[in-house]
């Protein structure tokens, strides 16, 4: 299991070229990316703000709990905090399992857990000034599911 | 004394990021209570605790929980990972 919170980029390639590599029980690998976007044509940034200690420990708690329901054989969560240029990568989430079924619905979990129960905040930079990012009632509604 | 932090627009509402707090409050209401009777900037950034969230010693809590034995707390609006 590898959880890494951290300012710079992280190499996709290179982390999921060894995840789940040498294991005889691993059938199914799924990563997922979270990309910088721009929805309005004026975003210039994306800053990631986030509570140093709790979040560590959050994302930990969350990724335990995936493990043990799933059954996973690993997984690696990256998530970055800082100012991020659109198109940059701002996490990612990778499970690796015995069948595909575990391996997606994990990814989905933690992405969904990710969101609304790890404590970062974003704020867009654009042109016209900055604002926070404001939670959905659907991301919370999300957790209900599991 | 209790570590009091602040993330996000309650940071910038406030004006600071973290502050000591000599405080007998009981719970997490009771030190909002006092904070929100300091200056109108606490005022501001506490008028609507259904936008706020609170962590106790870094584990997500509730406003009613008590703060006996409590280090730090953190309040934070609804969070946005992924």
């Amino acid at each position: 299991m590898k959880v890494s919170v951290q300012p710079e980029p992280f190499d996709l390639g290179a982390e999921l070229a060894g995840f789940g590599a040498g294991r005889s029980d691993v059938g199914a690998i799924v990563s997922f990316t979270g990309v910088v976007r721009d929805d309005s044509g004026a975003m210039e940034a994306l800053e990631l703000e986030h509570y140093p200690g709790m979040t560590q420990r959050a994302i930990a708690q969350i990724v335990d709990q995936a493990m043990t329901r799933w059954n996973l054989a690993d997984v690696i969560v990256i998530h970055r905090y800082g100012r991020l240029g659109i198109g940059e990568q701002i996490m990612m989430v990778a499970t690796a399992a015995r069948h595909r079924v575990a391996a997606f619905e994990a990814a989905e979990f933690l992405m969904d857990y990710l969101k609304s129960r790890a404590p970062f905040w974003k704020k867009e930079h654009g042109r016209d000034g900055t604002s926070w990012v404001a939670a959905k009632d659907t991301d919370e509604d999300a957790l209900k599911r599991w | 004394m209790i570590d009091v932090l602040y993330f996000a627009w309650v940071r910038e509402r406030i004006g600071l990021p973290r502050e000591q707090v000599e405080t007998q409050a009981a719970t997490v209401n009771d030190l909002v209570a006092e904070l929100r009777t300091r200056e109108p900037r606490y005022e501001a950034a506490f008028a609507d605790l259904s936008a706020l969230r609170v962590a106790l010693d870094q584990d997500l809590s509730d406003f009613d929980a008590s703060l006996a034995g409590v280090r730090e707390v953190a309040f934070f609006p609804p969070m946005t990972g992924g």
